[in-house]
């Protein structure tokens, strides 16, 4: 799969301004995590839909902890098109079109490790591109944050076997569930 | 009596209902639905005055999962009762959403009239190229030569539907091609779509991932349309882009200012009395 790189397009400015990015980031990805969940239980997948729970609320304790850093701040108030992340999507709320009826475990957190690298990633450009020294500081503790998160679902992810290569045929494809 | 109506500022998941969508996990008409929601947060349009009218088929499932009014209607004809809706309700916020067969095979001819007669609504057609629901047949929009529909195996053969083209040639008053995995984006089209008086025609292009899985590549196809070319009001312009980008470009690509369909409505409580006074005993 394409990565569409999901750094902004402009220069963050301010701590302000890029905690205001991490939590549309965090706030995207708990919506993901829970839409997900809905989709399998929907589809009675319900090992993957609590994995995805699971990953919801972990992403909630990460905005718990932008909003405590953001304490005493004041953000700047974005709709969610006026974030300029680099293909129209925040780096933790793609690829939705990979979800599948039949994904198992190994998949769901394939897919939420994509969705750190990627914040790591930003992060990583964010820190790059600074002329601020706070900004730098945060964003390079962000980077070591996401990095860290990567790790532990790559641990997580050695509990399940990958699964073999046709894991998704289905002779009798969905239909409609009325 | 004071006519101020209080507007409470709503967040886009309080328009979404309590249903859940029983949509393929993947299928790109859960990011149109997150898209309607914010565009309707954005422009903050109470939820009882807006409504949702579709026809058959996954997305037009669409209003069972929005807390605006809806009505899941029959087999095509979303856009003659929106704008029946529309025509007696003209303080309602009137959106029709579809998929590509629904609206441009059995409803097409309701297609062509509401672009001419442009009505002040929004369509919504989330085009995967394929009858979903019906497991996996060749609709208007699909390409001659795909062969993975159990009906055609050797593909349609027949020249796909070019449904923004048709939308501008019948008249539609704004055009619009956006991408169901860029949620954001589409929203803000929306609302722009909302806004503009008039018809609206926005294609969503929204992967089938159960009948069309190489659709999930279409995020890397589609690319915002050259700055110059978009929103242009000039209908040659719109017309050489929509005939020749092979329908990759997304973004606003035509801004008309048509004249509203709009009847003059008398005023139904004088009607009411009337027509009691010729029951009158």
């Amino acid at each position: 799969m394409t990565d569409n790189s999901n750094d902004p397009v402009r220069t963050i400015g301010s701590t302000e301004e890029l905690l205001a990015y991490s939590l549309a980031m965090e706030t995207e990805a708990v919506d993901r995590f829970n839409d997900l969940a809905e989709q399998m239980e929907v589809h009675h997948n319900y090992e993957v839909a609590d994995l995805f729970r699971k990953l919801a609320k972990i992403e909630g304790l990460h905005i718990d902890n932008v909003n405590r850093a953001a304490e005493g701040k004041e953000l700047p108030n974005l709709l969610a098109w006026e974030y300029e992340w680099r293909g129209g999507e925040s780096p933790e709320g793609g690829l939705m079109e990979q979800a599948h009826y039949l994904m198992q475990p190994w998949h769901a957190i394939e897919l939420a490790m994509h969705g750190e690298m990627r914040a790591a990633a930003f992060y990583r450009h964010v820190a790059e591109t600074a002329i601020d020294e706070d900004v730098l500081k945060m964003a390079l503790e962000l980077v070591a944050e996401e990095d860290e998160h990567v790790a532990l679902l790559q641990k997580w992810q050695e509990r399940f076997p990958k699964p073999a290569e046709g894991w998704d045929e289905d002779l009798d494809p969905p239909a409609m569930l009325e | 009596m004071n006519n101020e109506t209080l507007v409470v500022q709503l967040q886009p998941k309080e328009y979404k209902s309590a249903v859940k969508p029983v949509w393929c996990p993947g299928c790109g008409d859960f990011g149109v639905l997150g898209s309607i929601t914010k565009a309707l947060a954005g422009l903050k349009v109470p939820t009882e005055n807006a409504a949702i009218i579709s026809g058959i088929g996954c997305s037009s499932r669409m209003p069972t999962y929005l807390s605006t009014y809806g009505f899941h209607g029959v087999h095509g004809r979303a856009l003659a009762l929106a704008t029946g809706l529309k025509t007696a309700r003209p303080d309602l916020t009137v959106i029709a959403t579809g998929g590509d067969g629904d609206g441009f095979s059995i409803g097409g001819n309701h297609f062509l009239h509401t672009c001419r007669r442009n009505p002040d609504m929004t369509y919504i057609v989330m085009d995967n190229q394929v009858y979903g629901m019906t497991k996996g047949q060749a609709s208007p929009t699909t390409e001659p030569n795909w062969q993975r529909g159990k009906l055609t195996p050797a593909g349609t053969g027949i020249n796909p539907f070019q449904p923004l083209a048709i939308a501008l040639a019948s008249g539609a008053n704004f055009i619009a091609r956006c991408s169901s995995s860029d949620s954001n984006g589409t929203a803000r089209i929306l609302m722009q779509a909302i806004r503009h008086p008039g018809f609206s025609m926005v294609q969503v292009l929204s992967p089938c991932v159960t009948f069309r899985p190489e659709q999930r590549e279409w995020k890397n196809m589609l690319i915002p349309a050259p700055v110059a070319m978009q929103a242009t009001s000039d209908p040659a312009e719109a017309a050489r882009l929509l005939l020749t980008d092979e329908g990759i470009y997304t973004g606003i690509l035509y801004v008309g200012d048509r004249p509203v369909y709009q009847p003059k409505l008398e005023s139904s409580i004088d009607n009411i009395a009337e027509f009691e006074e010729e029951f009158r005993i």
